[in-house]
């Protein structure tokens, strides 16, 4: 059997596991571990500018293409960097491997140069971690920790390896397990028959249903089976923020988001449903808004593969603890065979009133927004992404109101093609998001969403796009002020402005990205918008920074009042529910 | 409600911080905290007792379930159980004080297993309510120092939690 080092096992052991991209930043206790980079030319490592960077690429390269962003990361302030990223993985349910160095293990506990106790800090943001105590133990440890990210609920899985461990003078026999079996891990992904066959009876008998469909359904690649099953019922859809595209946008079926920022429609036909059919969904608190009022009628029928987000908030009527897919295709089968069908005109009258919501106050048909005003809208500028792109991006956002806009205005129509920090709300994350799904799909639109205060946060990455030739395009909503928080600050606080204005310090951002040899698009006016758009998609080979000056005064609606039901919503500023 | 949840975790550095972690993390309550090996080296036992509404200790038992180095939890209270707690209590001991302190630990069925001529050292089993009990019973003004082991419990008859 070939002898290898630690450092050595760790890359082929990767290798093993099919990984083709590591995003990375080297330091002292990873020294091997690079040195092993070096002597091998399967695995490809990306050299970002800042660790949290690395693990948000890596996350974006996951949750685009599916398949595990790896992240190496040196000790102490490497790691401790690497937390928000983690966190929002975690957060969001994505799989990733974070190799994190550590010092020697005689080192250990001594406070130690570029010390941090990598395994404590981040506990409670993984699903698992593991400590290397011996070089041979890299492949089985590599090998468990592939199968406890993306089995299950996937999540976050941090190794932290003492330098020692990897050293080149230890060599050790290498062999790539083949299977993994963990006594203490075994996640139920078949959903129990005797629930399935309740959740079916419940589906079929429902007179206002509602599918509400949540980011489980991408992460268990069960979309085809929630298509099928409500075209099939017939019965509308909703997304939540991490659901986007799982149920098409531009299907007629599809109510839009729901939640804090969801759609008027999608809300009201929540609170009014007798059933919700919960896929891979986990009632957030940015979805029920105040939970005693939380559709009242509805008798709640919840599939997710962890049994802890049963009931966590909302109680069941009927848990199905499961694999999304799995689940799914049983019921698919199910419905299809039953002699009950849907009551075609308990249906009808429902859809005629959920139309009339639609009609109402629906995103495409009665924008939330005016553009007779001289300032552009954001929401005109995502619906003019929508329109540059033909639908099609990768597009990865920021956290705020730009964030919402996106998720409003631009209509996924397929899985994974929106990248966001649903859960955790991490500004910063969506450009080294976007870098990370461009690794994954080099010929593809990827775009980033952002604002100019959140793109300041990761704007070094910039660097990194000149390095590797990554042309993402950076569409920065720039409404000179921390607009989410001035909206809050506006509808709370009386226009109290805390904390949310630069003063004039924002930097030109064109020059900016002209310095990192990018190019740079100013847009101030509406008339000139689609050409410059045009313009910066047509440079498929360049980073385009579009920096669009955008009406600072726009607030994001619908919004949902608290505390208050799902229907209670700001639906402009002088108008509510 | 009070309940003694039983948890057999991986012998794995770490676990018992991941386990004592999720406590903290999503504010549940400890009252009393047992940890050691069992019979097969490779798990130890870890027993836990909190208060919480039914909703509460159902969220933590799939919680716990969770956590990968855990083989297995159960809920003591879910059935029949046996739960002790072990006290030694440190008290001064001086004259007319000796024999009140002799008789109340007998009357608790305790023993008295260390003794200076000032001082007694008192150990007593059972239940946490009866330590609460025999604490009440004897002078505080003379206790010096109490240790309490936290409870251990097994399920009675059949149930038990091994793998």
């Amino acid at each position: 059997m070939e002898l290898l080092s630690g450092g050595d096992m760790l890359m082929r052991a990767l290798q093993d596991e099919g990984v083709e991209h590591i995003f990375g930043y080297p330091g002292g206790s990873v020294l091997h571990i690079y040195d092993a980079i070096f002597r091998q030319d399967k695995i490809q490592h990306i050299l970002m500018r800042h660790e949290q960077a690395a693990t948000h690429a890596a996350d974006g390269y996951t949750r685009s293409s599916g398949k595990v962003g790896v992240v190496l990361v040196t000790s102490g302030p490497g790691a401790t960097n690497a937390i928000t990223g983690i966190a929002t993985a975690y957060t969001d349910s994505i799989p990733m491997i974070v190799l994190s160095g550590q010092v020697p293990a005689e080192r250990v506990g001594e406070d130690a140069f570029q010390e941090t106790d990598m395994i404590g800090i981040s506990r409670p943001i993984v699903k698992h971690s593991f400590i290397v105590k011996r070089g041979d133990e890299i492949p089985e440890i590599i090998k468990k920790a592939f199968h406890i990210a993306t089995t299950g609920r996937p999540g976050p899985v941090v190794i932290d390896i003492p330098k020692n461990t990897t050293a080149p003078t230890e060599r050790f026999p290498y062999s790539y397990p083949e299977t993994v079996s963990l006594r203490s891990y075994n996640p139920s992904v078949k959903g129990h028959p005797k629930q399935i066959k309740k959740a079916v009876e419940l589906l079929l008998a429902a007179k206002r249903p509602v599918i509400y469909a949540g980011g489980g359904v991408i992460l268990s690649d069960a979309c085809d089976e929630l298509v099928e099953m409500a075209e099939l019922l017939g019965y509308p859809v909703t997304n939540t923020l991490m659901g986007l595209g799982s149920h098409p946008a531009t299907n007629k079926q599809n109510l839009g988001m729901l939640g804090m920022h969801g759609t008027f429609e999608a809300n009201t036909a929540m609170h009014h449903a007798d059933l919700i059919f919960a896929v891979g969904a986990r009632f957030d608190d940015r979805v029920t808004n105040t939970v005693s009022k939380f559709c009242p009628n509805a008798t709640i029928v919840h599939v997710d593969i962890d049994p802890a987000t049963i009931s966590k908030i909302v109680e069941a009527h009927v848990p199905v603890v499961g694999d999304v897919k799995d689940v799914l295709t049983k019921m698919l089968v199910q419905v299809k065979a039953a002699e009950t069908k849907p009551d075609q005109e308990a249906l009808a009258e429902w859809w005629s009133q959920l139309n009339e919501w639609r009609e109402r106050y629906g995103l495409q048909v009665a924008p939330r927004y005016k553009t007779d005003g001289e300032k552009l809208m954001p929401q005109e500028v995502v619906s003019m992404l929508y329109k540059v792109t033909e639908g099609d991006a990768y597009v990865a956002s920021d956290v705020g109101q730009h964030q919402m806009f996106a998720a409003q205005y631009y209509l996924f129509d397929k899985p994974r093609r929106w990248l966001n920090s649903g859960g955790l709300g991490t500004m910063g994350y969506g450009f080294p998001a976007a870098i990370g799904a461009q690794f994954a799909h080099r010929d593809a639109n990827v775009v980033c969403v952002t604002g100019e205060g959140s793109i300041q946060m990761c704007i070094q990455e910039l660097s990194t796009c000149m390095q590797y030739n990554i042309p993402v395009k950076i569409i920065c909503l720039n409404n000179s002020a921390l607009g989410m928080v001035k909206q809050w600050q506006d509808m709370h606080y009386e226009g109290r402005y805390s904390g949310i204005l630069y003063e004039d310090s924002l930097p030109d951002f064109v020059k900016l990205v002209e310095a990192y040899g990018h190019v740079g698009i100013k847009v101030t006016k509406r008339e000139e918008l689609e050409e410059k758009m045009r313009e910066c998609f047509a440079l498929k080979d360049r980073l385009v920074f579009m920096d669009i000056e955008v009406d600072p005064s726009e607030h994001v609606y619908p919004m949902q009042i608290a505390p208050g039901a799902m229907r209670d919503m700001w639906v402009s500023k002088t108008e509510r529910t | 409600m009070r309940h003694i949840i039983s948890v057999l975790v991986e012998n794995e550095p770490g676990a018992l911080s991941r386990i004592v972690g999720l406590f903290a993390q999503r504010n549940y309550n400890i009252m009393s905290l047992n940890v050691a090996p069992t019979e097969d080296e490779t798990l130890s036992r870890i027993t836990i007792t909190t208060f919480g509404s039914d909703r509460v200790i159902e969220q933590i038992t799939k919680h716990l379930n969770r956590l990968i180095d855990v083989v297995k939890v159960m809920d003591l209270a879910d059935g029949a159980h046996i739960e002790r707690e072990l006290l030694l209590v440190k008290t001064r001991a001086v004259g007319a004080q000796r024999d009140e302190i002799k008789r109340v630990t007998d009357i608790f069925r305790g023993q008295i297993i260390d003794v200076t001529p000032s001082i007694f050292t008192i150990q007593l089993v059972g239940t946490s309510s009866k330590l609460d009990a025999f604490l009440e019973a004897i002078d505080p003004l003379l206790v010096m120092e109490v240790v309490r082991s936290g409870v251990s419990g097994i399920a009675r008859g059949e149930r038990h939690l091994s793998i």
